[in-house]
């Protein structure tokens, strides 16, 4: 009973997306201001040929400063976990 | 693992090496930059631990040095972008750019062939980004791969 609910519910969704995005057509968003600012002053402003790096590495630098520290929070964790790990192993062993 | 891939291994160690530093100095002009070419390179040090055991690499692979490796990225990125503060700018702000100093020449409008001394401090920051994110999974992959059993025990 759970089963055919969860696949019915999938089914009503999957319509319900699928009718959402053949509103849209390719190649033409709604909003384009923010895309074109980027596309006609980037390589003016920042003096780079790859937009994607100028929006990642400048224009949005918070937001990279904030995945790095993301990243270095993740290894720490890994690191800390492994180590304890590795250091109850050890006990056992001795 | 066997001769052939011990060999195989030291043979792509520095190509493998090379290419994530190419996808990290030009990140700035082709697809990639530092986070794409520190994975790269982190690939590298995955690729020499499964080739021989973890621990024959013990001498190889520091793990004190890829933790120091790694905050000195952080340290750097949030450094480059502290220094635009000291001079009177805000924070994050592309003070290199257009500056005719490193990295500072000016790029023409639309498509062209591109110069690696442009950018302003996009480059500095691709190379933190890529020293922190090969530091970081290259540990996290020691750490993860540090229980592969010995060659022949």
């Amino acid at each position: 009973m759970r089963r055919e609910l969860s696949v019915l519910i999938m089914i009503i969704l999957a319509i319900f997306l699928f009718i959402m995005a053949a509103g849209f057509t390719f190649g033409s968003p709604l909003e384009t201001d923010m895309d074109d600012y980027f596309i006609m002053n980037g390589q003016e402003q920042i003096a780079t040929n790859n937009i994607v790096t100028t929006i990642v590495f400048d224009y949005r630098g918070f937001d990279t400063l904030g995945e790095s520290t993301v990243l270095f929070t993740a290894v720490i964790g890994v690191a800390l976990m492994f180590r304890m790990i590795v250091r109850g192993d050890s006990d056992e062993n001795e | 693992m066997s001769k052939i891939v011990r060999f195989c291994a030291d043979m792509l160690y520095p190509a493998i090496v090379i290419f994530g530093l190419y996808v990290i100095m030009h990140g700035h002009i082709t697809p990639g930059g530092g986070f794409q070419g520190g994975a790269v390179v982190a690939t590298a040090a995955a690729l020499i631990i499964v080739a021989y055991s973890y621990e024959e690499i013990q001498g190889m692979l520091s793990k004190f040095l890829l933790q120091i490796q790694e905050s000195a990225g952080l340290v750097m990125f949030a450094g480059v972008a502290l220094i635009a503060i000291g001079l009177g700018t805000t924070f994050f702000y592309n003070y290199l750019a257009n500056s005719g100093l490193l990295f500072g020449m000016s790029v023409p409008f639309g498509p062209n062939p591109g110069e690696l001394n442009t950018g302003g401090f996009l480059p500095l920051m691709n190379i933190a980004v890529g020293i922190e994110v090969w530091g970081g999974l290259a540990i996290v992959i020691l750490y993860l791969l540090s229980g592969i059993p010995k060659e022949g025990t």
